[in-house]
């Protein structure tokens, strides 16, 4: 059951729908574009997830700072970056985020507060948190966020972090996309407790659970975490428990211990089917209105590869660029 | 010219920043009493002691217009922090095409001679150049930590300054007035003629005293203070050998892929400076053990003065007879 609609304006709600689908398309193309050799070494898709990064980024501000993971596609769309530099990134174009130094596992967009995705897992929570305790010396009420997932709720800077910004009352969310899945090892096999947010009362702090295909829900825990970290109350540790509809990458013979039942519950759960069918229900959202929004999502999608191809890749002299900054 | 503690003028450096640019915060598991004095707790954090939290903050930080300085206190302590070091702070703004800079500085302690055995006695420093992204040096004196701190505080890059734990008491010169010295700069610390020897830290005081008492015999000596550690000035360092012909290289590390070999290497690469040794190259380093505890094994672990004149006199070895030829 979906959560009632917060107090959002429609077109607002539609954005959120709209966002969602961007992120599901650009993948279902960078996964094509995968197999087909066009990008390079590893895709970690978000698919199945989407609720999770839009939900929580429609509670903040553009001046507000994420961080993501080796996941990060979808964080990036959530934040607002830009599918162009996203897609030549992953193209391993000059024109891309990082001129083609980062691939899909470290875009970032400082301009618009994403401090990047990270290949390493639970190796964005410190740095993130250096976010929040930048925020809170500039004092003008920003908050940072950090994605991460069930398996690095089990990495010691996850448990570091927690501590710090707690005891220092940073302005932070720590936002746990638990898709009971570390790569191939199920959470159940390395958790002791189910509910990762339970470990929120070791440090003293908020920790809810929330259905994070549900995007309102996991929106309305945000926002709550968002105004108390403002407030100068401190962080809120947030579980979104949600599945991830492919295997860990999109590499072909990937395997995928997972059990089909499980998956086909999960997708059955579709967190963007269920945004599309309550805004069909309570706003003027129809067919028109849907075919319309994939539309312009397939059209930027399709103008983002165009400009991936036409842009050049870097010259090989360019790998000894921007070792330091000046 | 007044005098300061090797400590004292690292201290003045970071204060004097601070003073400066009110960007910067320091953060270490004990707060400096004097520094927490000066610009309070907000300015001036003690920590949990969770150097890798600390250490990825500083980057976070960074990114975000602020210019950290995460103090690990001893070397030992940062190696909780190594994903943070070399996945995070050393490739972020490589990896990231340089849309940002992380002006960030660590500090550390490093080397021997505490009698505090292997986890505090360490000299990991090559462990850190081997990763490309960070910029470190090992400083001397009192001046030249001085300046050099300056210089990595009001540098835009990860910057990792290794102090001498042997040093921290020792007094020598400082102007009052304010001056930075350049990173890949060595410093010509005694000029001679027949060797050269290239020493970090502690040991350019036990390569000066070397030199000194070799004199007496008429051999002179010239030492090479690289300071930098990345970059590396191999300009002079060549050049002091392109004149010498012989090279003796000094470090409290141990020798295997250490900052010793990296130096050999420099010599070795170049064409014209290869040329001109007389001699092979001679490390005088650290035995390659953990160092011990016991003040009989540790001195025998260390390298110093009388193992460097050991090592001049062999790269000295039958020098009339060659040049009698």
């Amino acid at each position: 059951m979906q959560s009632l609609s917060p107090n959002l304006p429609p077109e607002e709600q539609r954005e959120m729908l709209r966002r969602m689908l961007t992120i599901r398309r650009f993948e279902e193309r960078a996964s094509a574009d995968y197999l087909a050799g066009k990008i390079y070494g590893v895709v970690h898709c978000y698919i199945g997830e989407e609720a999770v990064a839009v939900g929580v980024c429609t509670a903040l501000e553009r001046g507000d700072r994420i961080i993501s993971t080796h996941r990060g596609h979808g964080h990036c769309i959530a934040k607002g970056a830009d599918l162009n530099r996203m897609m030549a990134e992953l193209y391993g174009r000059q024109t891309g985020y990082c001129k083609g130094k980062g691939g899909s596992m470290h875009i970032a967009d400082f301009g618009i507060g994403m401090l990047g995705a990270n290949g390493i897992v639970a190796g964005g929570i410190a740095i993130v948190t250096g976010a929040g305790l930048a925020a809170q010396m500039e004092g003008k009420g920003g908050v940072a966020v950090s994605f991460f997932g069930d398996g690095a709720s089990n990495a010691g800077p996850f448990h570091e972090c927690l501590n710090i910004a707690a005891t220092w009352k940073l302005p932070m969310l720590y936002v746990c996309e638990n898709n009971m899945y570390a790569a191939q090892t199920a959470a159940a096999a390395t958790h002791a407790l189910s509910d990762v947010a339970a470990r929120a009362t070791g440090y003293g702090i908020p920790g809810v659970v929330v259905d994070g295909n549900d995007i309102f829900a996991v929106y309305q825990a945000a926002n709550r975490a968002v105004e108390r970290a403002r407030s100068g109350q401190g962080p809120t540790l947030i579980e979104c428990k949600t599945y991830r509809w492919r295997a860990h990458t999109e590499r072909r013979g990937q395997p995928d211990p997972r059990d089909p039942g499980e998956r086909e519950a999960w997708m059955r759960r579709d967190p963007i089917a269920q945004l599309e069918r309550q805004l069909r229900e309570q706003s003027d959202l129809d067919d028109a209105g849907m075919e319309s929004m994939e539309r312009d999502i397939m059209a930027a999608l399709e103008a983002a590869v165009a400009f991936a191809e036409a842009s050049p890749f870097p010259t090989p002299e360019q790998a000894t660029e921007d070792a330091f900054a000046a | 010219m007044r005098e300061l503690t090797y400590n004292e003028a690292a201290v003045e450096a970071v204060a004097e920043e601070m003073r400066r640019d009110p960007k910067i915060f320091y953060m270490s598991t004990d707060a400096l009493p004097p520094l927490l004095k000066e610009f309070g707790a907000e300015r001036v954090r003690a920590t949990p002691i969770t150097e890798a939290a600390l250490t990825g903050m500083a980057i976070g930080a960074a990114g975000c217009g602020f210019r950290p300085i995460v103090d690990w206190r001893q070397v030992t302590f940062c190696f909780v922090a190594m994903d943070q070091i070399v996945n995070q702070a050393a490739k972020i703004h490589y990896m990231f095409g340089g849309q940002v800079s992380f002006p960030i500085l660590y500090r550390a302690a490093v080397g021997g001679g505490g009698l505090v055995a292997a986890q505090h006695s360490q000299s990991p420093y090559s462990m850190f150049m081997n990763v490309a992204g960070l910029k470190m040096f090992l400083p001397s004196t009192p001046y030249d930590i001085k300046g050099l701190l300056k210089t990595a505080i009001r540098d835009n890059n990860p910057v990792i300054s290794f102090e001498s734990s042997r040093l921290m008491a020792r007094k020598g010169p400082v102007p009052e007035e304010d001056y930075t010295i350049p990173f890949g700069k060595a410093d010509i610390k005694r000029e001679g003629n027949d060797v050269t020897v290239v020493a970090l830290a502690w040991l350019v005081h036990e390569a000066l005293a070397a030199a000194e008492e070799l004199a007496r015999e008429g051999i002179s000596v010239e030492v090479v203070d690289p300071r930098t550690l990345v970059p590396l000035d191999a300009e002079t360092i060549r050049n002091s050998v392109q004149k010498t012909g012989r090279l003796v290289i000094a470090d409290e590390a141990g020798p295997t892929a250490g900052f010793s070999a990296e130096v050999a290497a420099v010599i070795a690469e170049d064409a014209a400076t290869f040329a001109r040794l007389k001699a092979p190259v001679k490390r005088v380093c650290a035995l390659q053990v953990p160092i011990p505890y016991s003040p009989v094994l540790e001195n025998h672990v260390f390298p110093d003065r009388n193992r460097i004149i050991d090592g001049i006199r062999e790269v000295l070895r039958g020098r009339r007879s060659a040049e009698a030829a």
